[in-house]
């Protein structure tokens, strides 16, 4: 039972997260039809700029050796990143999206698959230092280089329960907290602004139609920019609490990013594509659906490398269940099935 | 009965041996022809490394051809390809490499790599070795087989996932392919040793000793030049014929417009899962090939990294166009050693020219026509051509 509430706190924390990037992919599938393929890679560059600006703002502070951070570098971070992330977004749907508004839509997921690849690379620069620890060593380079990098802890830790007294039923540590609550101010922010907003019904409004939309006078180009750098936002949050929750970064090209990336777009598809509240609901079904098919195939080791048959399948319960999602109800658990005219 | 087939056979006879010559004989003869050129001629001239380049082109190729029936031809969106090449990889390779390790063929104290630098498996009829090696009839049965796998699976994935439209199909399809990927890296580590091997029983297979995570390594290399450019012409020829059948005009008109086809009566779910099964069937042979080309096969060849390399391949060369999806896998395949200067830049540039390449010819290299369709007096005939080119 305990450790049944352990991975319940553990699916809240990590659906979140997924929940924050499918947010960012389903936004832009309502809008513009295509899979951004680039996104998961504005959710790593959020991690690691919230990686740089941490290590930056703790060596500037020169704290006494042993002392945790203040508190209020996190919010700070998180906000600049977000900023950061917002402006790359812009900038990618200016430059690589928006010339191809009328093209098909499979060249802009190619071009998507480009700007992934070119992100991917650039971070993996080796770069020049922006700070250094006591020995004069550099800890944090823009851009990121090739090497994987630790990211500070900014949020106190729970000390290791007293052995002497009574076993806690859950461990909830405050990272777990942060997270979960500042995923939902973020959702609750957007289901604000596209429910009940004039931006966000004309955000609707261009995504039910977009010429329609146009003729009644919604400026497009605006309204699919603001989504963009939106989407970017929220993903760069959930970069910045990736990064408190699992502090060993790897480098940007590496795989597991892509990985964390594909599985929120399968919360996103799970939960019907294009439906903001949908991405949430797919975004904690995926985490809860990982960890419990880990917890209930943990006890089954491998037969010859004695790894645990539950961790190394925790991809195959993910793409199972969107391949069984959409063979039941092909446009996701809240999507609507559009009619299609002749 | 046999008075009628007496009749038959004379006035069959020559048309069906002119029919033979043409659409058998001939291009597996140019094939070979291409095949022996590349060995002999291009290889040798270029040097060791580029003639490795060649290698991996020509899988390229293969590759971008084989998807360009799914994507091209007929309009669906796959990102699982290289999970059907990964399957092809694997299941050839398990049977080259514990077929030799086994030693139940004469092949198995050869050195592969021995063989291929020296071109010394080009042997008429020692008594063991009939035309060419043995290792070379084994690798091209493995890859026959392994190409039948694939497209075994082509067809369990595709009967349930066809259903779905667009990017669902692309979705599903992405999702078999790291299926695939974490299932291959949870196989039982490879045996090396021969005595191990005999000592298996046959529960010891269920999951396959095919290297886990760590790959598997030391395939028989009997894939050279010419064997892979033999297959890249061959299946060249053969995607250009299926285009040209009844059944490629089925599929494009698929891509063109599916309820206009099927209203035309033309069965789309069987055609779909025919274009699936096709593109697996040869992905999984190009795997197999791929396997043998003295490479390590890894998991995560099975990855939507690899997927998304051919389809990059098929959208610039242009949906549907068969030389231009071979020009787009030549030329993609060869600028990543071309930048090689450049270093840490290379992928840098890469992406920047496909997103260029995206924003300046949306429609890819040559649009949906043909390369010879460009020339001038074919362009004034164009209105006679009985091919579907929107």
């Amino acid at each position: 039972m305990a450790e049944l509430l352990q991975i319940m706190v553990a699916v809240v924390a990590v659906g979140s997260l997924y929940a924050l990037i499918a947010l960012g992919y389903t936004m832009v599938y309502g809008i513009l039809k295509f899979i951004n393929f680039a996104h998961s890679d504005v959710f790593v560059l959020g991690a690691w700029v919230s990686l740089v600006l941490s290590v930056m703002i703790i060596s500037a502070l020169k704290l006494a050796p042993g002392s945790s951070p203040p508190l209020w570098i996190a919010p700070l971070v998180l906000i600049a990143a977000m900023v950061v992330c917002g402006l790359v977004g812009f900038a990618i749907e200016r430059l690589a999206y928006k010339p191809l508004r009328k093209a098909p839509r499979l060249n802009v997921l190619i071009t998507a698959i480009g700007v992934s690849l070119l992100l991917q690379n650039v971070g993996q620069l080796t770069g020049f230092a922006v700070a250094k620890d006591d020995d004069g060593k550099t800890i944090a380079t823009v851009p990121f280089g090739p090497s994987p990098k630790r990211m500070p802890s900014l949020l106190p830790e729970t000390a290791a329960p007293d052995p002497n007294l009574a076993k806690p039923l859950v461990l909830i540590q405050p990272v777990d907290v942060f997270i979960f609550v500042s995923a939902i101010v973020l959702m609750v922010g957007l289901q604000y602004l596209v429910f009940r907003t004039k931006f966000g019904a004309a955000m609707r409004a261009v995504s039910f139609n977009t010429e329609t939309a146009a003729l009644m006078g919604i400026r497009v180009d605006r309204v699919i920019s603001v989504t963009f750098v939106t989407g970017a936002m929220l993903a760069a949050a959930a970069g910045f609490m990736y990064a408190l929750k699992y502090p060993g970064l790897n480098q940007t090209a590496h795989e597991t990013w892509v990985l964390l990336g594909l599985k929120a777009f399968v919360a996103a598809v799970v939960g019907g594509i294009g439906n903001v509240r949908g991405a949430v609901l797919g975004g904690f079904l995926i985490a809860f659906i990982e960890f419990m098919g880990m917890y209930c195939f943990s006890k089954y080791l491998d037969p010859v490398l004695h790894t645990n048959m539950g961790t190394n399948l925790r991809d195959v319960y993910v793409f199972a269940m969107l391949i069984f999602v959409l063979l039941v109800r092909p446009a996701g658990i809240l999507g609507s099935q559009l009619k299609e005219k002749v | 009965m046999s008075g009628e087939l007496q009749q038959l056979v004379p006035t069959m006879m020559p048309s069906a041996a002119r029919a033979l010559l043409k659409g058998v004989a001939l291009p597996v003869a140019s094939a070979l022809v291409l095949g022996l050129v590349m060995q002999f001629v291009v290889g040798p001239a270029i040097g060791a490394y580029p003639a490795s380049v060649a290698l991996q082109v020509g899988i390229s190729v293969m590759l971008a051809v084989s998807l360009n029936i799914v994507n091209g031809y007929t309009g669906q969106f796959s990102i699982g390809h290289a999970g059907f090449f990964a399957v092809g990889a694997y299941v050839g390779a398990g049977i080259s490499y514990y077929a030799a390790l086994s030693g139940i063929d004469p092949a198995s104290g050869q050195q592969p790599s021995q063989a291929l630098s020296n071109g010394a498996w080009l042997v008429w009829n020692d008594g063991q070795n009939f035309l060419f090696s043995y290792g070379e009839w084994r690798m091209i049965l493995a890859s026959i087989v392994g190409g039948c796998v694939a497209a075994g699976l082509g067809y369990i994935v595709g009967l349930p996932s066809l259903r779905l439209r667009g990017d669902y199909l692309a979705i599903v399809t992405l999702g078999f392919g790291e299926i695939t990927r974490v299932l291959l890296t949870q196989t039982k580590p490879q045996i090396f040793d021969r005595d191990e091997l005999a000592a298996t029983h046959a529960k010891d297979w269920v999951i396959p000793p095919m290297g886990g995570a760590t790959g598997f390594s030391d395939i028989p290399a009997y894939a050279s030049l010419m064997w892979v450019w033999f297959f890249v012409a061959v299946m060249i020829f053969f995607a250009y014929r299926v285009k040209q059948s009844s059944t490629g005009r089925a599929l494009l008109s698929i891509r063109e417009d599916e309820i206009a086809a099927r209203s035309m009566g033309v069965n789309i779910t069987k055609y779909k899962v025919r274009a699936f099964v096709l593109a697996a069937g040869l992905a999984g042979l190009a795997g197999s090939l791929y396997a043998h080309t003295g490479q390590v096969i890894r998991p995560q060849e099975a990855g939507f990294q690899r997927s998304f390399e051919v389809i990059i391949f098929v959208v610039l060369g242009g949906m549907g166009s068969i030389s231009g999806v071979v020009l787009a896998a030549i030329i993609l395949s060869i600028l990543p050693e071309a930048l090689r200067d450049l270093s840490e830049y290379r992928l840098i540039v890469y992406a920047l020219l496909l997103i260029l390449m995206m924003i300046v010819r949306p429609k890819g290299l040559f649009g949906v026509r043909e390369i010879w369709e460009f020339w001038p007096f074919t362009r004034a005939k164009k209105s006679e051509k009985k091919v579907i080119t929107p």
